[in-house]
């Protein structure tokens, strides 16, 4: 059983977890220069960490809030991004413009699908409205939003950390991962759901996913 | 500074229970669910102190109103349609009227209002094989491909847990510390998935919770012979306090009677 889920759109526990470990070794591999790394973190049953369940997490992703200065490159940057900046970005705008964002993707039972959990802070450490998170988003995600059906951001509890987080709807996830997936044979299908399925949920919160992701090794 | 209005369960506060820590009051949950939980021993009425100050914004982003509690009521919604019947056509296109009105009865709890409304989403019950027949999907005029037949799938129960950790073995529940710490609380969102099994007639919310949570039930043997058993929401062994949102005698029957019942108490 799910050993072909994927020709449906979705996936089975097992291949979340495979698929979101070739990620994060991947990711590590390309050496994403506007990003921190993507990590793996385990679910902790009764104190102990699972050796079948987990997320992965991608934390500390920095946002110049919208109309704040522009930033200022150091000269050793190929491609000035205005959108998301690394922590090596020499930055001319005050502490109160920049604000932190947490990305954790985890596997839904209800829908066989990962989904995508996410927050952001001040430089404070207050935590964004929704509203203020819309800000940091640009233009085309903020349409996207607003147009689609698919990408709705809502207000869901975290299954892991006791807390409620933002996050992107799930439930057309795995119409359209079927349309992405449709080329790819079964065995790549379950390796590459994630990255695949980053293209599109990155999209909508503003992650500038790097084409390298996409290469094969 | 917020007002709370108690009517209106989106604006969160902190109260004292017999303990002298704060616990957070979690919005989104269910206040019976709540009390369940956070009350070991039940008090009535359940004294709260409200906090107009010094609202704790780094861990709990401010609440936007009552839509994005509705919005949140309508998602659970659309999820439990998605897991019983394998899409959630039946919510997303339920009528604008039908939509207000179901929240209408949620948040007045108006039971009668809600039944007439979510009858018609069909969620349940099952069939005697507790399997889901999915209709097949509408053929495009004209197209050529023969209509691919429904698809049968074993059903689905949603259910949610919010599992209090105790620490240590007690005789009665009432003995138990008061929650402290919302961190001690955990949740799961898991469906079960309801399997015709030799030996057994009907599934019990006590075979779901031992599906479900296999590190509480330790050394019971998931597979009985025997035939129906009592439905239990606190298994006698293990030492913690799970507390499901419905956890009636009403489950006896989960396969045919308590889908939509485990949706009301889920939903309301």
């Amino acid at each position: 059983m799910g050993s072909s889920s994927a020709c449906d759109g979705t996936l089975s526990l097992d291949e979340f977890n495979a698929s979101a470990k070739a990620l994060v070794t991947k990711w590590r591999g390309i050496d994403v220069d506007a990003l921190p790394d993507w990590e793996w973190r385990p679910c902790r049953k009764m104190g102990v960490p699972s050796e079948t369940e987990g997320f992965v997490a991608l934390e500390g992703v920095y946002r110049i809030r919208a109309g704040s200065q522009q930033i200022e490159e150091s000269s050793d940057d190929p491609v000035p991004d205005d959108d998301v900046v690394g922590h090596d970005t020499s930055v001319q705008s005050s502490r109160d413009n920049v604000h932190l964002y947490d990305f954790h993707i985890v596997y839904s039972f209800s829908y066989k699908v990962p989904v995508l959990y996410f927050q952001g802070l001040q430089a404070g450490g207050q935590l964004l409205t929704l509203d203020e998170i819309k800000k940091d988003l640009p233009p085309h995600s903020l349409q996207l939003l607003n147009e689609s059906k698919w990408t709705f951001i809502t207000r869901e509890e975290h299954p892991h950390l006791s807390r409620p987080w933002f996050t992107l709807h799930p439930c057309g996830t795995s119409d359209w991962m079927k349309l992405l997936l449709h080329k790819l044979g079964d065995k790549d299908r379950s390796l590459q759901y994630l990255p695949a399925w980053l293209s599109v949920a990155g999209q909508a919160v503003g992650l500038k996913i790097p084409l390298k992701l996409y290469c094969s090794s | 500074m917020t007002l709370l209005n108690l009517e209106n369960p989106c604006y969160s506060c902190r109260f004292f229970a017999d303990s002298p820590f704060y616990v957070r009051i979690v919005r989104y949950i269910p206040i019976g669910v709540l009390f369940d939980l956070l009350c070991a021993d039940p008090e009535r009425p359940w004294n709260l102190t409200v906090h107009f100050r010094g609202y704790p914004a780094d861990i709990l982003s401010p609440c936007e109103g009552e839509d994005s509690v509705k919005w949140n009521y309508n998602n659970s919604l659309k999820e439990a349609a998605f897991i019983i019947t394998g899409n959630s056509k039946n919510v997303m296109n339920m009528s604008q009227a039908d939509q207000l009105a179901m929240w209408e009865s949620v948040r007045k709890g108006d039971l009668n209002s809600y039944m007439n409304i979510s009858t018609k989403l069909k969620l349940g019950p099952f069939e005697e094989d507790f399997l889901v027949r999915t209709s097949s999907l509408g053929s495009r005029q004209g197209s050529d491909e023969p209509e691919s037949p429904g698809s049968v799938k074993p059903c689905r129960v949603p259910v949610r847990l919010y599992v209090r950790r105790v620490q240590e073995d007690l005789e009665y529940l009432e003995d138990a510390i008061p929650v402290s710490d919302w961190e001690s609380v955990s949740y799961i969102n898991r469906p079960f998935e309801i399997r015709k099994e030799e030996g057994r007639r009907i599934t019990t919310l006590e075979h779901a919770l031992e599906t479900l949570l296999p590190e509480f039930f330790g050394s019971k043997p998931t597979a009985r012979a025997a035939g129906p058993e009592p439905a239990a929401a606190t298994p006698d062994s293990a030492p913690d306090d799970s507390d499901t949102t419905p956890g009636t005698p009403r489950d006896r029957e989960p396969a045919s009677a308590s889908p939509q019942e485990m949706d009301v108490a889920k939903r309301a």
